[in-house]
């Protein structure tokens, strides 16, 4: 496969070590000089000198015959407009752009480009998973499908606690997919009974969150 | 008519006053707040008092955008020194609040052809420039 990516800093640099090891084509593109001359070294003509955000500079790395663009500048400006172009004026099919400030993401919808990535938001989630005191933690979202998986502990004074979940009212757009108790993680029927402590994984529609932590959650709500 | 004007630069600046004085609307969107400076210049007044606006706030924030009133705007200039932001606020202005007349400045000449084939409008003043020269030349 033929890979550009544009910015070459430690993130550039190091998946273009790796993409290279797995035998892929290359082109890193940087437009600081004493960067390049520093990966040039190492990276000898898999990395050229240039603004990613001019045309030229994208056309002299062939992007024409690119089968994936990966834009991970530290400006995010430059990163939607990278994509962008490469998409709609260079037709390449797959770009993936990195997200450096989480209040951007909206404009990279805006603009079409996805998937995004964005470290910050991906740490946020580790935090989320590993720090036991949220109640509810979001395992997967699929932007693209509208959908995500959470993870929620089940209160014992919850609405939820001790009702089969047949019997238990959650809105329109959410599914629970499964129950972990003890240790051990099953499929719910109709007819099994929720505990309080248990957490239960559910699938829903983005925005449901607030209503199914009223189901899931104490009278206090989730804790701080 | 309700002008916004992201970047006050020399050009953006010199728009604004302009606009004003032809009874324009005119608001003013710069992360810096001392180009509030450059709107003053020239005036007997100040901005404010001549009836313009002003916010600090850079074009690509959202809240900024709102508070320099984009909601009402007739027409959207982004006119700050980098293209890639010029590009990217303006599509934002037509995008997201479809705002019918929006203008980028955009320095370098080959984006600025290909986002007019896209729909923009964008102003480069590079391009200009390079036919001046070029006219000058074929003079001489």
């Amino acid at each position: 496969m033929y890979v550009i990516i544009a910015g070459a800093g430690k993130v550039g640099w190091n998946l273009a070590r790796e993409l290279i090891g797995k035998g892929h084509e290359v082109t890193l593109l940087d437009n600081r000089r004493d960067r390049y001359l520093t990966i040039e070294q190492e990276l000898e003509h898999a990395v050229q000198y240039g603004d990613a955000t001019e045309l030229w500079v994208l056309e002299r790395a062939g992007i024409q015959r690119a089968e994936l663009v990966v834009a991970v500048t530290g400006d995010d400006e430059d990163n939607m407009l990278i994509c962008q172009v490469a998409k709609e004026k260079y037709l390449c099919d797959r770009v993936i752009a990195r997200v450096n400030n989480p209040r951007n993401r909206q404009w990279f919808e805006l603009l079409g480009v996805s998937p995004v990535v964005s470290a910050t938001d991906l740490i946020l989630r580790l935090i989320e998973h590993e720090v036991p005191s949220y109640g509810l933690v979001h395992l997967l979202d699929l932007r693209d499908e509208k959908l995500e998986i959470i993870e929620i502990e089940v209160d014992r004074g919850s609405i939820a606690a001790g009702q089969a979940v047949k019997d238990i009212t959650i809105p329109e757009g959410a599914l629970i997919i499964s129950v972990l108790r003890g240790g051990d993680g099953f499929v719910p029927k109709a007819d099994t009974v929720i505990e309080g402590g248990d957490e239960v994984l559910l699938v829903l529609d983005p925005g449901l969150e607030e209503s199914i932590t009223k189901v899931f959650a104490g009278p206090d709500g989730l804790r701080p | 008519m309700f002008v916004l004007i992201v970047g006050a630069g020399r050009v953006g600046s010199a728009v604004a006053r302009s606009a004003l004085a032809s009874g324009h609307q005119v608001s003013v969107l710069d992360e810096d707040p001392l180009s509030h400076e450059r709107l003053d210049a020239g005036l007997d007044t100040t901005w404010e008092e001549a009836g313009g606006r002003f916010t600090v706030g850079h074009g690509i924030e959202i809240e900024a955008l709102l508070e320099a009133g984009i909601e009402q705007a007739d027409l959207f200039i982004a006119s700050t020194d980098g293209d890639n932001t010029n590009l990217l606020i303006s599509q934002i202005a037509q995008k997201k609040f479809q705002i019918a007349n929006v203008i980028a400045r955009v320095m370098d000449p080959a984006r600025a052809e290909w986002y007019a084939e896209q729909g923009l409008r964008t102003i480069s003043p590079t391009k200009v420039a390079i036919e001046m020269f070029e006219h000058a030349v074929s003079e001489v």
